[in-house]
């Protein structure tokens, strides 16, 4: 991951669907990486690390080297993911309490965690645990930690919310989980690293360069072309400033 | 002091006031004390502050005791779930107080509690709402958020296996909580698999040695009694 290849634009290929995310971020997990899942979409990424990757998954509830969903016939109701998912464990397996668990996390000893997300800024604030919504009962369970936590942040989210807004934005508008915390977005449509320099896209599918660029409101640049960062399409003075289309 | 081997759940609980802050390990079932919380609520303890990780599954254990109208505050950090029916209930008709706090928070402010330690500076929530209105403070360029501890008056926790002196020896990813509020309340109730007799647990494997335990009782001791 040191040196970042230029974009690529995939536009013969469909969108991802969420098993073709989860193959993406599994693609970029170094061999022996020790790796949290979060709960929903993350977890399908370990069924795309490859065999004798020698990935080591943390999970909150107290322990490292986690296996796969239990099966019928295997489930320990003292065995579960941090989605109370009754799960397995694998061979070097260790489980300890919860505050050696955080202290994982917030002592920086994780490499990679793998969320979901509301919304994701161009800098790499994250916003993943609340709506916001006046009627919503708020949860963070341990985003916070993870979120500030790993040395690397990557998120899974699909680009577009349901009602057709952008979830890569200039700033969040749902409530913070945690500040400049995220390093790379893989989407359906696009993969992103996201940092103080702004967001790059590495890679898109089915969508070109110019088009993503048209229906984000935040500065794109190309991966390791010779560009500078380009303004947003609406955010200048001299360009229209109605909010593109982002289909239905 | 030793510990006290209760002869069933009710014995276990015994004495807790109204009022008393009560630690309540697990993770979803996973650990969770449920017969200790079926005695509490027979115990008749009301108003009452609960810190759990959930705000109680199903209609069981934790669930149950908010059902009774016991809690008056919950601190946890994941409350809303698939089957937390009984909390939003609670919550949107406003007959409880939540406090929710990042996981590993709620995990270092009892880990604190029961170590000493007067507050600590943490980088979780920095700039989030959970953080507002909190101290902070930059410790070599990076922004920390002072949190205080949080101590029981009582901690009902599950455990696999204790000895007669109170060691205790949890199971794969039931140990959770159990350990941290271990040491951070007054009077610590462990519901367990099996008592066994002092020196059959390997000393090495002792995950909360006998010090921090005050009372325990084997899972399915009250019950025995009242089927019978």
């Amino acid at each position: 991951m040191n040196s970042t290849p230029s974009l690529v634009e995939n536009l013969d290929r469909a969108p991802l669907g969420k098993d073709e995310m989860a193959a993406m971020v599994a693609r970029d997990i170094p061999r022996g990486s020790y790796v949290n899942l979060g709960i929903g979409q993350p977890t399908l990424v370990a069924d795309h690390l490859p065999a004798g990757s020698g990935v080591v998954l943390h999970t909150e509830n107290g322990m490292l080297n986690m296996g796969p969903a239990a099966r019928p016939g295997e489930v320990d109701p003292d065995l579960t993911n941090a989605g109370k998912i009754p799960v397995t464990e694998l061979p070097g397996a260790a489980y300890f309490h919860h505050a050696d668990s955080f202290a994982m996390m917030r002592g920086g000893h994780l490499d990679i965690c793998v969320l979901g997300a509301f919304q994701v800024s161009a800098v790499g604030d994250l916003a993943n645990w609340h709506t916001g919504a006046r009627d919503a009962i708020p949860a963070v369970g341990g985003a916070m930690d993870l979120a500030i936590g790993a040395k690397k942040v990557f998120v899974m989210m699909t680009l577009f919310a349901k009602d057709g807004s952008p979830k890569l934005v200039r700033e969040c508008t749902y409530p913070l989980t945690g500040l400049g915390c995220v390093d790379r977005v893989y989407t359906d449509l696009a993969t992103f690293r996201v940092g103080p320099e702004g967001a790059t896209v590495l890679e898109t599918f089915g969508i070109s360069y110019d088009e993503l660029a048209a229906r984000l409101d935040v500065p794109l640049a190309p991966a390791n072309a010779d560009r500078t960062p380009s303004p947003a399409p609406h955010a200048g003075p001299t360009v229209p400033s109605e909010a593109p289309s982002p289909g239905h | 002091m030793t510990v006290q081997v209760c002869a069933d759940a009710d014995e276990a609980v015994a004495g807790i006031r109204d009022g008393s802050t009560v630690l309540v390990g697990g993770f979803g079932m996973a650990g969770m004390p449920v017969e200790l919380i079926d005695a509490l609520i027979r115990q008749g303890a009301s108003d009452l502050t609960v810190v759990s990780n959930n705000a109680g599954n199903g209609d069981t254990g934790l669930a149950a005791l908010l059902a009774e109208g016991r809690v008056r505050r919950i601190v946890c950090s994941f409350p809303r779930q698939a089957d937390s029916w009984i909390f939003d209930r609670l919550y949107r008709e406003q007959r409880i107080e939540l406090e929710v706090v990042p996981q590993g928070t709620l995990a270092e402010r009892m880990r604190a509690a029961g170590a000493g330690i007067g507050a600590f500076f943490s980088p979780t929530g920095v700039g989030t709402p959970l953080a507002e209105g909190k101290e902070t403070r930059e410790i070599n360029g990076r922004t920390y958020v002072l949190e205080y501890p949080i101590k029981g008056d009582v901690a009902l926790i599950g455990a696999h296996r204790a000895d007669r002196m109170g060691n205790l020896v949890y199971r794969k990813t039931a140990r959770n909580f159990g350990p941290v509020m271990a040491t951070a309340a007054t009077t610590v109730v462990a519901q367990v698999r099996e008592i066994v007799e002092i020196g059959a647990i390997d000393p090495e494997t002792v995950v909360t040695p006998s010090i921090y335990v005050d009372r325990v009782v084997q899972a399915g001791a009250a019950a025995e009694g009242r089927s019978a």
